[in-house]
């Protein structure tokens, strides 16, 4: 099947998908959390009290403490978000609540970070990505010799992490969803397995060449393709499955995780498949124009 | 061809390894309990513990899954020493004397497999801690936080409000103790100076009798006793209104020594431990019921193939575990989900190898031929699609600590299960898919030409 006929068409589909998230990156940016931007998360739970939370960030500000913000996470839990504060801190908000409420809150858990360990996070996590990507180009580009395989894979592989990001920026921006440690590790995790599918997709694409010198590219891509598509699915398939069940049944604090690298393997899976080929049709057509002139 | 010999000897260590594997997975006592009809089954399967010498070869090893903080509950600690004193050359080994104190102050206060470490971001000297399942964190703070730097000061004059430093110091103790005062009931805190320190304080307790000996800790006087007598016996009590924790916190810093640098808290992360227990429990069964969509999947596409990856997943699933209790892994809550990833990736080899059959089999190769071929041309693109994953577990892992990547323990955890997780479903999607495929198909084959 030409597959590769469309191409303008799956160009089309990443550009519907990306558009938005990038327009929102540059409006919104992302939402940081305290891992980057240093302060204080409180996590407490009471287990009778059914107040609303506005009514305990009441008793927190009366208190004397500044609250960036407050909102239900579970049934009966609330998080906190602060400037940072010290155990001491704690332990007197939990005082005021208990009196105001008359339950003492249970602490389920309180995270504190100071504001140059935030900004050193950052940097790292920028080398951690440049590090990574530079690494894997430079394996891809060993691997298969040709620049031009190296080069579109790295572009599917930033095509996936535009939109892990913009889709975070979009939740950050409407749902409060915050970005940290553990997404920069899914973004990461993503980087390798966008190139991991990649890879696969080339390589069928290289003993092709190998075994047909003559034909011609787009036909040789489309058939690569053919042969890969199923596996491609069903190797995201089982990936999914497991993500899916993690998402829906696993645990709170992770939830968010899980989410990204559900987002990120969908969008390697397509750009593997749509983006990756579609590159190196282009190119290729590309290099012709040029040297035909 | 494999040889058949070497297939069958393959399998049965297979088999084995599997066996034993299970055998370590399983916790400490299994409770079996079930009835059906007249037959009831009420018991526990305890799994013997590794614990046998050898000559002079002694084999211990508990093998309970070790928890990372996030899952145990604890806290994460991280501290930084205030330099400015001291000169720049010094700085490293001010940092690790301070390590080891905070060590030694931890360990005195009973908290079971501490981590303290040291660790240099930009211009800056840290202190790491994580203290698992610790309930009381403020006092732990405190006694780790607290510089602890114990002197004698002697009033200048009778009635005077200042005290002048003597020589005597926190250096010169031998050894503290809680102890309870006789009269009061109160808890008090014992000092024993060593030799010089008992000498030293018989000539200040002498020059002093009748005036106020100044015990101050950090520049705060904690307690101001008056001499009544001289003490040459090197003993003294500090009675200084504490309650039993406060006194057991001195004592401890006391014993442990002053900080040779004062630090200051600069992130902490406390977890609860019911938080921790909730999300093991969910990530399990979220686990399970992963585990079952794709084993289903697997069958429902390829079949009998299918069924012996399957079970090639399983026996994945027991090693991989088994390998996380000996070795040990500390499981963290990202650590289960690169495990659980790591399920859903070890299929990939095998999904790789299966469509390879399918389609020389397409080809027309018989179903043998197809099986080695698919083996041998799959294995190029399951070795370049997987370095690329293990090149950014390395990256996350980060094992050389360089500093200008995360040392995180969280990410590490993640980057560790699904890094081996990758290498072991290598072993099993292979070795193991191939080795119970040839066993099984090679009877098969065996039984269909005999007709």
């Amino acid at each position: 099947m030409n597959f590769m006929k469309f191409k303008w068409l799956y160009f089309l589909l990443s550009a519907l998908i990306l558009v938005p998230g990038m327009i929102s990156l540059v409006l919104f940016g992302l939402k940081p959390s305290i891992d980057f931007v240093g302060g204080s998360l409180l996590e407490l739970k009471f287990e009778e009290n059914q107040s609303l939370v506005v009514d305990y960030q009441k008793t927190i500000e009366d208190s004397g403490f500044d609250v960036y913000s407050i909102q239900s996470s579970g049934e009966k839990e609330f998080l906190i978000r602060m400037k940072p504060i010290t155990k001491d801190d704690v332990s007197l908000i939990k005082a005021a609540l208990a009196e105001k409420f008359e339950e003492m809150p249970e602490e389920v858990r309180f995270e504190t970070v100071g504001p140059t360990l935030g900004r050193e996070l950052l940097i790292k996590t920028i080398a951690a990505i440049i590090f990574a990507a530079v690494a894997i180009l430079g394996y891809v580009a060993w691997a298969f010799k040709k620049a031009k395989f190296g080069i579109c894979a790295i572009i599917a592989m930033f095509h996936d992490s535009l939109v892990m990001l913009g889709i975070f920026s979009l939740l950050g921006h409407f749902y409060g969803v915050e970005v940290d440690t553990l997404f920069v590790t899914a973004l990461l995790t993503i980087l390798s397995f966008s190139v991991h599918d990649t890879v696969v997709v080339y390589d069928r694409i290289r003993e092709s060449q190998k075994r047909h010198p003559g034909a011609n590219f787009i036909d040789l891509v489309n058939k690569a393709i053919t042969e890969t598509l199923a596996r491609s699915l069903n190797n995201s398939m089982t990936i999914i499955f497991m993500l899916l069940a993690l998402y829906l049944l696993g645990g709170e604090t992770i939830k968010w995780f899980i989410f990204a690298l559900l987002v990120g393997t969908i969008s390697g899976t397509y750009s593997s498949t749509f983006t990756a080929a579609p590159l190196l049709v282009v190119w290729d057509e590309l290099e012709k124009k040029i040297r035909k002139k | 061809m494999a040889p058949k010999g070497r297939t069958r000897t393959l399998f049965w260590l297979i088999i084995l390894i599997s066996f034993m594997a299970l055998v370590i997975d399983l916790p400490q006592n299994l409770p079996l309990k079930f009835s059906w009809k007249n037959f009831s089954l009420d018991t526990q399967i305890s799994r013997p513990d590794f614990d046998f010498s050898f000559g002079n070869f002694k084999f211990k090893k508990e093998l309970e899954l070790k928890q990372g903080l996030d899952l145990a509950g604890g806290s994460h600690l991280v501290f930084k020493a205030k330099m400015e004193g001291v000169a720049e050359e010094d700085r490293p080994a001010a940092l690790d004397a301070a390590r080891d104190n905070i060590e030694r102050r931890v360990n005195f206060f009973g908290v079971s497999e501490p981590l303290v470490q040291t660790s240099k971001g930009g211009e800056e000297y840290r202190l790491i801690v994580e203290l698992p399942g610790v309930a009381e964190i403020d006092q732990a703070i405190d006694l780790i936080g607290q510089t602890a730097q114990l002197d004698f000061r002697e009033q200048e004059s009778s009635d005077s409000a200042v005290f002048i430093s003597t020589d005597l110091t926190g250096k010169d103790l031998k050894r503290s103790q809680v102890q309870f005062d006789p009269n009061t009931g109160q808890p008090t805190v014992s000092l024993e100076f060593n030799p010089e320190g008992a000498d030293l304080f018989g000539q200040i307790t002498t020059r002093n009798v009748g005036m106020i000996v100044g015990i101050f800790l950090d520049e705060q006087p904690v307690s101001l006793p008056r001499v009544d007598e001289p003490i040459t016996s090197g003993e003294a009590v500090i009675r200084g209104d504490f309650t039993l924790e406060e006194a057991k916190k001195l004592s401890i810093q006391l014993n442990a020594g002053a900080l040779p640098v004062p630090i200051e808290i600069i992130e902490q992360r406390n977890i609860g431990a019911t938080l921790g227990q909730e999300s093991i429990e969910k990530s399990v069964r979220a686990g399970l019921v992963g585990l079952l969509m794709v084993m289903g999947f697997m069958w429902a596409l390829y079949g009998r193939l299918g069924f012996l990856a399957d079970l090639g997943l399983i026996i994945y699933g027991l090693i991989t575990l088994a390998l996380y209790k000996l070795i040990p892994v500390t499981l963290t809550l990202p650590g289960m989900a690169g495990f659980i990833l790591s399920v859903g990736m070890a299929v990939d080899a095998n999904i790789l190898i299966f469509e390879r059959i399918k389609e020389e089999i397409r080809w027309g190769k018989q179903l043998r031929e197809a099986m080695e071929l698919g083996f041998g041309r799959a294995w190029d693109s399951i070795r370049d699609a997987n370095i690329c994953t293990l090149i950014t577990c390395f990256i996350l892992f980060n094992p050389f600590n360089w500093s200008f990547l995360n040392v995180s323990g969280m990410i590490r955890g993640f980057a560790l299960t699904l890094g081996l997780g990758i290498f072991i479903s290598l072993f099993t999607g292979i070795v193991v898919t191939r080795t119970l495929l040839r066993t099984f198909f090679i009877r098969k084959e065996k039984l269909i030409t005999d007709h």
